[in-house]
């Protein structure tokens, strides 16, 4: 009985690395083949950053249960954070490990600001909190509009002003550029990189779920007053999931940061339209279904971008696949479908067998 | 000795006593039940118990040790667990997994070791797997491990909030009308399950309920309480022939 139990999620999960892997081959070999126009080229590193955010709002919404409208927030805050590391060590340490650490600050500036945010904010519930994060992401989005941060020969300068209050050395630089951003950030993303990162994001994801922790978070989620009676602590595990789930964001912010030679915090990239674009991935991806999510953060990604040739019928295609896709996830008929053709068509693998036999 | 020791509970609700100089002593082992009309603060004074309410004055005594006021969590790890009127399961994951939940606090791993399923994972989870299938064998539940609680029928999920409420390892069991909605039939189990829980775990339990052959059947003592107040106490049989307690059920 539990070792079914076990191969089940244990296959649930190895389908999800595997189409991730399948996907990665695939654009490899339309890469060296020069079968990929640089269009799409341009997209693959776009695409990692959305599949990751989507996975990773996720664990918000679909297994804490908490709607976020902030997630945009900690991607500005890893995406910044990761490039101002990067440019003040641009040169000091060879690239891999400069990028790799900048990466870990992402993280961990995300994090931190995930516990913070978490600790008041995460005792509302529903529409309230849904309210508190979206203001928190514009926050952050208009604070780094007017952070002005400088080194010279004394060390950092802060100011909230312009840069000239910075009052910097001769030799000093601007590297924090209020709305000017950052400019020069090393170029160290690829789509390997980003491959690998989501692999990393799916593992820590899918593992916790799957574990002790895991189901604490999600008996929350389920019924918070009788978690709380059968001795589950609801602030600890409740800040567990949206830190971890805010420092994936701040891994895919950094991830965007070193996409770019100019990193500016506008409304289109860590504005709430970006935020709601990830929920949207997360909803119609369904709620609580990490696969769900990678699946239509490419989709809706990848759409747009292949719909360009119809001009002003884009929108329209846009919308029309949206409404087709939630009906397709969630209604009742179409679930019973699907299930039907999972039992006709992969009875036959073998680990399957097993869960019939018991 | 006893249990559970309960001195001058009170609570208001505005200008509303919705309980009232509560006093209950149980004892170790007991079968004590806890009964009285719609409305008269039988719940109530569960969720003082177990810290949903901060009770405006009264003591709360769990094995002599002064449990007033502390959070639910911290009560449940002193050792109150309960079960509630209107079944609040953990609907989307499995029955195997609701029972999990439950012995949270007592097998544990750290965060990392289950992200990197170091071996400690393995050992444990193994362990959890082992306590939680022989609680649900305890409920015949085990055929029903890989099912969403949601899916069970009525009365079965009844029976998995016991096994959740067992396995949080509790030395007092607080029991919310356990036999609500169901038929004489599965009354009947009920009792036998109840009776055979207090035997096999050495448990005390309190329990409120309005079917009065569940109540005759199992219990050892009874306090009714009628508008937040103590309306008799003691033994079943004294208790259900007090005229004031039929009074209060029946009318005049």
């Amino acid at each position: 009985m539990k070792k079914m139990k076990m191969t089940k999620t244990a296959k649930n999960n190895f389908v999800t690395y595997f189409i991730v892997l399948i996907a990665y081959i695939l654009v490899q070999i339309l890469l060296k083949s020069g079968h990929m126009s640089s269009l799409m080229e341009g997209l693959l590193v776009p695409l990692c950053i959305y599949v990751m955010l989507a996975v990773s709002l996720n664990l918000t919404v679909g297994i804490l249960g908490e709607l976020s409208l902030g997630h945009a927030g900690f991607m500005c805050v890893g995406a910044f954070s990761g490039a101002f590391f990067s440019k003040c060590m641009d040169g000091a340490m060879p690239d891999g490990i400069r990028f790799f650490i900048a990466l870990l600050i992402g993280a961990a500036v995300a994090g931190v600001f995930g516990i913070v945010i978490g600790i008041p904010v995460l005792r509302l519930k529903g529409d309230y909190l849904a309210i508190v994060t979206l203001a928190f992401g514009e926050i952050i989005k208009n604070l780094v509009n007017v952070l002005y941060i400088g080194k010279d020969n004394n060390g950092f300068h802060f100011s909230m002003k312009d840069s000239i209050s910075l009052h910097l050395g001769e030799e000093g630089q601007v590297i924090v550029n209020g709305a000017q951003g950052i400019t020069g950030t090393p170029h160290d993303a690829s789509f390997t990189a980003g491959v690998l990162l989501i692999f990393i994001s799916l593992f820590i994801i899918l593992n916790l779920i799957n574990s002790r922790d895991g189901r604490a978070i999600m008996s929350i989620r389920d019924n918070r007053i009788a978690a709380e009676s059968t001795g589950i602590n609801i602030t600890k595990y409740k800040l567990m999931a949206f830190s971890i789930s805010a420092a994936i964001a701040g891994v895919a912010g950094v991830l965007y940061a070193h996409n770019l030679s100019t990193l500016t915090a506008l409304p289109k990239n860590f504005g709430y339209n970006m935020s709601i674009m990830i929920l949207v991935f997360v909803v119609l991806g369904g709620i609580g279904n990490i696969r769900g999510s990678i699946i239509s953060a490419v989709i809706l990604t990848l759409l747009p971008e292949l719909l360009r040739g119809l001009s002003d019928y884009r929108m329209l295609i846009y919308a029309i696949v949206l409404i087709a896709m939630m009906l397709f996830n969630w209604s009742p008929k179409a679930i019973e479908w699907k299930d039907k053709l999972k039992e006709k068509y992969f009875s036959k693998i073998p680990f399957r067998k097993e869960k019939e036999v018991k | 000795m006893s249990l559970l020791e309960v001195k001058n509970l009170t609570i208001s609700f505005g200008g509303l006593r919705a309980v009232d100089d509560f006093n209950i002593d149980i004892k170790r082992g007991q079968l004590y039940g806890l009964i009285g009309p719609n409305g008269a603060g039988k719940t109530t004074v569960f969720n003082l118990l177990t810290g949903v309410y901060k009770p405006d004055e009264g003591i709360i005594k769990l094995e002599d040790k002064d449990i007033t006021g502390l959070k639910t969590i911290d009560i449940n790890k002193a050792g109150i667990a309960r079960t509630f009127q209107n079944i609040r399961l953990f609907k989307d994951l499995t029955v195997l997994d609701n029972v999990k939940v439950g012995l949270h606090n007592h097998y544990r791993y750290s965060t990392i070791e289950g992200i990197f399923r170091l071996p400690k994972y393995y050992k444990v989870e193994k362990a959890m797997d082992e306590r939680a299938m022989e609680l649900l064998k305890v409920f015949e539940l085990d055929g029903e491990a890989d099912y969403l609680a949601s899916n069970l029928p009525y009365g079965k999920q009844r029976k998995l909030e016991i096994a959740r409420a067992l396995a949080t390892e509790p030395r007092l069991l607080l029991l919310d009308e356990p036999a609500a909605g169901m038929n004489p039939n599965e009354t009947g189990e009920l009792m036998d399950t109840i009776r055979f829980v207090r035997d096999k775990f050495d448990m005390t339990i309190l329990l409120i309920e309005h079917d009065m052959k569940l109540v005759s059947g199992i219990c050892e003592a009874l306090t009714v309480l009628n508008f937040g107040r103590i309306l008799a106490q003691g033994q079943t049989s004294t208790v259900l022939n007090d005229p004031q307690v039929i009074t209060a059920y029946l009318g005049e």
